[in-house]
């Protein structure tokens, strides 16, 4: 009757997102006076996972899983939490355990929450608060099937260590080929760049650049920060930047530690979907626009004038703190 | 190929979000409905498989008559027929077995949905759909080509994109770049004449789940006042962010 944890890997490696994973379904193991069993897919080292709060591990190694394919993971993750008699089941809210979590939810019968932004408000009945209305909102949303699934926001709930002792158990789920019946033909991705989903600074710009070749300061200052870059929606839709860099309402969701928006007005749907972002820092010509209102921290000021002079600061900066 | 284009109605984009005083309902007062905008991609494309392959386009949405304006202009914008489900969506997973009872129905092999509602953001009923129906699987698909049974699809990924090659019966999450903002269609006179002689028929719902239940809602807690920092003194963000902030 443990809690079990889905911890998403990239290249053999947990990412941040399965480290909270694992410290929510920690807390929630802690509550119903259980523990907590992670599976692991493809990942050799999963020793780190004792620091968060696991108990145990389900390891998973088979190379036809190589490439993340949401049915046949939903499937190894469905036969887990029969073999385990698991009601609990925590994801993270990556776009791969978004699409991953639904197909779950349907083999399981399962009630389903993502987008789950803090604690439960209680875990009998479970009770969780999540994002609602693009962030312009929260509900209270209580699950009531008998095996029950949440997806935890990004950078929300938070990395908890809680020291645990780790057993291991290879894991050998039986999929067939059915599975496979959708697969990955080519992966197309901007390899070591940080990408919006994981980034903890996320440095955005929007049309008061005017032009794509301004972009050149926005990567500089993103490259100093260690930042992924994102547009507003009519930067993408001029072509300017690509589709993948589009953040807000219809765009990508961005829950990083600090967003800056440079020449960005502050529309309601680009902020509805930026606003789950902690810090906030805008830089905008105009003193009226409404990104102002929805900011920690603000300049007025022509970002031609302003991004190169915080550039060359923060370089310092970095010197000295390095 | 016949496809089933999943509709939901949503404040539109601009709404300011107010709840009941008794915070357990979701205010609907002067708030505008629209086709959620990842449907409408959606349905965009569907008009081009009509268009060009010769496509049957049917709508549903599971809902009370009030979303009746917002299936019309569905069909103005050139979906051939419409099904509402009558009943409150008042939870993904009971809306999923309503539209799954519907494409097995119907015998549709596309159905087209949205990556997510913008309004309850639940991001769930096309995939439960397809496990439901032992369908094929797409989300955040932002382009999709269909010969015969053979489909390519491309779903967006943390980072980039993934091509992906599965067959029809196929279920998709669709969103931006399934088609371009410019290819969306805005219905003219003609359209909306015609969309009054197309059937709109009403079902009603079969026994289903509901999973989940939402008890209240609440709103961000208000923000403070922006702290302004001089453009010629940088150096105080910096430290503010560094000190007070603890970001950098
Ligand atoms: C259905 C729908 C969905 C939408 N979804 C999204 C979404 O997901 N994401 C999104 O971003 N938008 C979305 N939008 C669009 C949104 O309404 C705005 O049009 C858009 O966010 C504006 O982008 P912007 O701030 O880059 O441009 P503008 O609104 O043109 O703002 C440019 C800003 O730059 C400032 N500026 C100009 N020159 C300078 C300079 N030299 N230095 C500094 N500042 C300068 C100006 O003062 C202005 O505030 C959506 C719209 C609709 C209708
Ligand atoms: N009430 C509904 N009626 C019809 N389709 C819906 C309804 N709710 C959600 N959908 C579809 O499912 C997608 C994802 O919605 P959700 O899971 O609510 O975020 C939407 O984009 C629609 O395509």
């Amino acid at each position: 009757m443990s809690v079990l944890v889905y911890t998403e890997a990239d290249n053999g490696k947990f990412k941040k997102n399965a480290l909270e994973a694992a410290s929510y379904a920690h807390k929630i193991a802690q509550e119903l006076g259980t523990t907590v069993t992670a599976v692991s897919f493809n990942v050799a080292d999963t020793t780190s996972l004792a620091t968060y709060g696991v108990s145990k591990v389900l390891k998973i190694n088979n190379d036809s899983l190589k490439t993340f394919n949401a049915n046949a993971y939903a499937m190894a993750l469905a036969e887990a939490a029969q073999k385990e008699g698991i009601k609990v089941i925590i994801l993270s809210s990556s776009t791969d355990s978004k699409y991953l979590g639904a197909l779950l939810a349907g083999k399981l019968q399962a009630g389903y929450v993502p987008n789950v932004v803090a604690a439960p408000d209680s875990v009998n009945p479970m009770v969780v608060k999540r994002m609602a209305f693009s962030n312009k909102g929260f509900a209270h949303t209580e699950i009531k099937t008998d095996i029950k699934i949440i997806g935890v926001s990004n950078n929300a709930y938070g990395v908890h260590e809680n020291k645990a002792t780790l057993s291991e158990e290879v894991f050998k789920p039986s999929i067939d080929d059915a599975a496979f019946s959708t697969k990955s033909v080519n992966v197309d991705k901007v390899v070591g760049e940080v990408t919006i989903a994981d980034a903890d600074i996320v440095v955005s710009a929007g049309r008061g650049l005017k032009g794509p070749e301004n972009w050149g300061m926005i990567e500089e200052l993103a490259s100093v920060l260690g930042a992924a870059t994102a547009c507003s929606k009519p930067v993408s839709d001029m072509g300017w930047r690509s589709h993948g860099e589009h953040v807000g309402q219809t765009g990508k969701p961005v829950a990083s530690n600090l967003y800056i928006a440079i020449g960005i007005s502050g529309a309601i749907q680009h902020l509805a979907g930026v606003s789950a972002s902690k810090v906030k820092v805008v830089i905008n010509t105009d003193p009226e626009a409404p990104f102002f209102k929805a900011a920690d921290y603000g300049i007025v000021g022509d970002a031609f004038d302003v991004v190169p002079k915080l550039i060359e600061k923060l370089k310092e900066f970095k010197a000295q703190n390095a | 190929m016949k496809i089933l284009v999943c509709i939901s109605n949503v404040p539109d984009t601009t709404s300011k979000i107010n709840f009941s005083p008794d915070k357990t309902q979701f205010d609907t007062t002067g708030v505008q409905f629209v086709i959620n905008p990842n449907d409408e991609f959606g349905l965009t494309r569907a008009m081009w498989f009509k268009e060009k392959q010769g496509a049957a386009v049917h709508v549903a949405t599971v809902g009370g008559a009030t979303v009746e304006p917002t299936m019309r202009k569905a069909l103005a914008i050139g979906a051939d027929e419409a099904i509402r489900i009558n009943a409150e969506p008042t939870d993904g997973f009971f809306v999923a077995q309503q539209l799954a009872e519907v494409v097995k129905n119907g015998e549709y092999n596309l159905v087209i949905a949205g990556r997510e509602s913008i309004d309850y953001n639940g991001g769930m009923v096309p995939g439960i759909m397809a496990a439901l129906l032992n369908m094929n699987f797409v989300n955040t698909c932002i382009g999709l080509e269909i010969e015969g049974d053979k489909v390519t699809a491309i779903r967006e990924i943390d980072g980039g994109k993934e091509t992906l090659s599965t067959s029809l019966p196929l279920v998709i999450g669709g969103q931006k770049g399934l088609v371009e903002e410019s290819d969306l269609r805005i219905p003219n006179m003609r359209g909306i004449m015609m969309a009054r002689q197309k059937k709109l028929n009403v079902v009603e719902p079969i026994n289903a789940t509901h999973a989940t239940s939402d008890k209240s809602f609440d709103k961000p807690a208000p923000k403070g006042a922006v702290k302004l920092v001089d453009p010629e003194n940088i150096q105080e963000l910096i430290d503010l962010l560094h000190n007070e902030a603890k970001v950098i």
